[in-house]
């Protein structure tokens, strides 16, 4: 095991990978930007750099800043979090370049899943179900409706390089298709620097379910359980959980062995999600994306496995074999993750501002895994994601009554929240009976 | 003459509307981002921009003065 690791991110993440780097006795170096000197993980850190301004791309995502901080603090490992450099293939192997032991899967996994129509293709022939989509980036308009009427509407239309659901749209025909890819190609091009567009045929009535896989050192593919996902406003994850209430025991068998097949078909090594679209009206499931990097809501999988993921991504990094028994994985009950985001409640505008109060619910099978303290401010440069409240349960209803108290006792003020959301979520019908989809939030905020 | 104020703190992506342009009610004046997010700011009125008060890169906190429509 090597003794020291940079975690190149912020936040929540930075603060979660440096408390399993700290158990495991490997020292961490964490490093920040102007906005972001005061936040827990820089104090909790061993040793903490400060690598530019708070734009992100004077920081964050400045590659040469970071592998400078490694050289100076000696650090052995980069650990990169989630969004920012963690799926860039370049930095990466600059990482690698550097002597420096990257944590995270061969760069080459990283480039084939990051272009989403090289990733569904490359699935499609592993044998894992592809929706109807395109096999070769859009160009323009033209070839956006040739290409819709040949998958047939409705069609998603997506950036080829993105993520975080960022620049997606739906057009139900073609005169909603021009203002789709216009809006869908600049997106891409200003936030993953890549114009190039893909076409999917559009499941109205889908969850979307991922699966977590784990590359093992060895060459082994497991599948940890799924996550359902599809509580989601503007195409981004509001709230997870596991099991998937909508998963039956067949189709889950399906779903973890096409993840698995998927990992396989990449010689996939660390952790690693497969996302895919279940369709509600037939049972059948599609993979949509691979995300080459640990997920923000891994901790519902750590809570019902019992396995610290990124211990786990320590321990494949440095060749070694996992904590656990691989072959006797066992789930138990359920998790729920509700993100509290810095954003109104009502229209999810974003409302940074200076943190005056926050106070953490606490308790059996409550874990918060928080980015921020009183004190300190929340800017417009990152993300909104100020925490991630966890519970955890024997069942679904406790899981769910458990949350509900949680959302009730955590106590922030300065930022706006959308605490008061997941307490109306907690209480929908639709989502308190399991049979919810993709569509859920824009039938609880019709507009 | 209307005064559009920046109604959470941001950063001025895109200028969209030159001083001495004409506008109408509805139309996107400055586009912001927040925290990942587009926020486009748009004329509540008709007229011509007087005065552009920000330029792209510039951070806004809450209330400050865009622009001036008359």
């Amino acid at each position: 095991m090597f003794d020291s690791v940079l975690v190149a991110n912020r936040g929540e993440i930075a603060r979660r990978v440096i408390r399993t780097a700290r158990q495991m006795g490997i020292r961490a170096v964490a490093v920040y930007s102007d906005a972001d000197a005061d936040l827990p993980y820089v104090h909790e850190a061993g040793q903490a750099v400060h690598i530019g301004p708070s734009q992100p791309a004077r920081s964050y995502l400045d590659a040469g800043a970071i592998i400078e901080a490694a050289r100076k603090t000696g650090a052995a490992a980069v650990h990169p979090g989630y969004g920012f450099l963690a799926e860039n293939a370049d930095f990466a192997r600059q990482v690698i370049a550097a002597g420096l032991i990257w944590v995270g899967p061969d760069p080459a996994a990283i480039e084939q899943m990051g272009d989403k129509i090289r990733a569904r293709n490359l699935m499609e022939r592993a044998g894992v179900p592809v929706s109807p989509g395109s096999r070769e980036p859009v160009t323009d308009v033209a070839a956006a409706v040739a290409e819709a009427d040949r998958i047939g509407y409705p069609v998603m239309v997506k950036a080829a390089a993105g993520g975080g659901g960022i620049g997606m749209g739906v057009a139900a025909g073609a005169a909603e298709l021009q203002a789709a890819f216009e809006t869908a190609r600049s997106r891409a091009e200003r936030f993953f620097g890549s114009p190039e567009i893909l076409l999917e045929r559009y499941v109205a009535r889908a969850r979307h379910v991922e699966v977590q896989i784990l590359g093992l050192a060895d060459g082994t593919v497991l599948a940890l359980g799924e996550r359902d996902c599809s509580v989601q406003r503007r195409h981004q994850k509001v709230a997870e959980e596991t099991p998937s209430p909508g998963v039956s025991g067949g189709l889950r068998e399906q779903m973890l062995a096409a993840a698995v097949r998927a990992g396989q078909a990449v010689g996939y090594s660390g952790a690693g999600t497969v996302e895919c679209l279940v369709d509600t009206q037939d049972g059948s499931f599609v993979f949509l994306e691979m995300n080459t990097r640990l997920q923000v809501e891994h901790p519902v999988t750590e809570l019902v496995t019992g396995i610290d993921l990124v211990e786990q991504q320590f321990l494949i990094a440095a060749g070694d074999p996992p904590s656990f028994d691989p072959a006797a994985v066992r789930s138990a009950g359920h998790a729920l993750e509700l993100r509290v985001y810095a954003e109104d409640p009502v229209r999810f505008l974003p409302g940074p501002g200076t943190i005056t109060e926050w106070a953490e619910p606490e308790g059996d099978g409550i874990r918060v895994d928080a980015g921020y303290q009183a004190g300190n401010t929340v800017t417009p440069f990152y993300d909104p994601l100020l925490a991630k409240l966890c519970v955890y349960a024997a069942d679904r209803p406790s899981a769910l009554e458990r949350a509900r108290k949680a959302v009730a006792g955590f106590a922030v003020a300065g930022p706006k929240t959308n605490l008061a959301f997941h307490a109306e979520l907690l209480d929908n019908p639709e989502f308190v009976s399991g049979d919810y989809d993709t569509s859920l939030i824009s039938r609880m905020r019709p507009s | 003459m209307a005064e559009i104020r920046a109604e959470m703190v941001a950063n001025v992506w895109k200028v969209v509307a030159a001083e001495g342009d004409h506008v109408d009610d509805g139309d996107t004046l400055v586009i912001l981002e927040s925290m990942k997010m587009e926020i486009p700011v748009l004329a509540e009125s008709s007229g011509t921009v007087t005065k552009m008060h920000v330029a792209e890169g510039d951070v806004v906190q809450e209330d400050d003065l865009i622009a001036e429509i008359s």
